[in-house]
């Protein structure tokens, strides 16, 4: 039985944790030592860097048949035919980051909208549920 | 305090005076008519006229034969400094244009949204609730008193009228009170009233407002209900 299902290997979507880029992701293109990696993201603005694993989360999602140090082009071609990035955005995990920065970037109306239709929707569940307590209390 | 020449200083370059010692033992305060008096333009015009530099030589010549007066001044005239500054009104900030909603911060009206009308002569914004909407009549506000929201409501038709300005806002010469003990707990006091002309001016405003408010849903309940931070929010970090 593998005790771990995410491994830092070469090819491994990461997510960055923290810094101007938190949110976005990029693959692991080489290990460096037992602390740190460089990663590489062509398809979402994450420029080659090294850094420290701390710093990343690693995703469930990996790339097939990466060679260690491929180059950002020879990157992109392989994120976008295999389809990583789509696939990422289908998670659950994704949509929820992508969820938090719609909702930080909402203006004091569109606040005050969604406060609005929260409260229309909670008044019709709301008296729906009632009128079936009712029926079935009856 | 007797200070003789060789007890002037404690040690070589500390005095043993303080300043305000100082001052009061020289006696300077005691001068009149310390501040000059400021000339007439049309004599300080005179001056400049004079002064100005037409020949080297004339002036060579001039200083040269310049009898000095053997009469000093008594008195230590000062200057008064020249006020090179001028008052202008602020910049309207950058996020601020006509029609925009903005949030009240300060005053009997803080937490309310309004409409930005225009900015006064002063540097002030004109905004209104408006009125009929929620109760905030045609103010001035300190834009630095104001966050300005992205919503907008269209007012590039609405005409204000020529007589809002500044001095429209002023406060009225108010009868002086005769000290009395009625007066200083306000028994009898007539509450004042809306000079009538305002509120024709309000309502002029207000009925070509209220149209384009109208024309936006949900924008009158939201300039209706008032501003307030709840559990978590941080305005510095929030985006209006």
């Amino acid at each position: 039985m593998v005790a771990f299902k995410r491994l830092a290997q070469v090819g491994r979507v990461v997510v960055l944790n923290d810094g101007l880029k938190a949110g976005r992701t990029a693959v692991i293109v080489d290990i460096i030592d037992h602390n740190r990696a460089i990663i590489d993201g062509p398809t979402t603005g994450v420029h080659r860097q090294e850094i420290s694993f701390n710093r990343v989360t690693l995703t469930d999602i990996t790339l097939k048949a990466v060679p260690r140090t491929i180059g950002s082009n020879a990157l992109k071609r392989a994120i976008i035919k295999q389809g990583s990035d789509a696939a990422w955005a289908q998670t659950a995990w994704a949509k929820k980051i992508q969820q938090r920065s719609v909702r930080a970037n909402l203006s004091d109306f569109d606040r005050f909208k969604i406060m609005r239709l929260k409260k229309q929707q909670r008044f019709i569940v709301q008296r729906q549920m009632a009128s079936l307590k009712k029926t079935k209390s009856a | 305090m007797a200070v003789n020449k060789e007890g002037a200083q404690l040690i070589p370059g500390v005095s043993r005076l303080s300043r305000s010692q100082r001052y009061a033992k020289r006696g300077l305060f005691l001068m009149k008519n310390k501040v000059a008096v400021p000339r007439k333009a049309s004599d300080r015009k005179a001056a400049a006229r004079d002064e100005k530099p037409t020949d080297v030589n004339v002036d060579l010549v001039k200083a040269l034969t310049h009898k000095k007066s053997s009469l000093y001044p008594a008195d230590t005239l000062r200057k008064p400094k020249v006020n090179h500054k001028s008052n202008r009104p602020a910049a309207l900030k950058e996020t601020i244009s006509p029609g925009s909603v903005l949030i009240l911060l300060a005053g009997r009206f803080r937490g309310k949204r309004v409409v930005f009308l225009k900015q006064l002569e002063s540097g002030l914004l004109l905004v209104t609730g408006p009125y009929r909407v929620n109760g905030v009549p045609m103010r001035r506000v300190n834009q630095a008193y104001v966050i300005a929201t992205s919503a907008k409501v269209d007012v590039s038709d609405v005409t204000i009228p020529e007589n809002i300005n500044d001095s429209y806002f002023s406060r009225e010469q108010e009868p002086k009170l005769k000290g009395t003990e009625e007066e200083f707990f306000g028994e009898n006091a007539v509450k004042k009233a809306v000079p009538s002309h305002k509120a024709a001016d309000q309502k002029t405003i207000d009925n070509q407002i209220i149209p384009k408010i109208r024309s936006q849903n949900m924008l009158a309940s939201y300039l209706r209900s008032s501003f307030s931070l709840s559990k978590g929010q941080a305005p510095h970090l929030m985006k209006f």
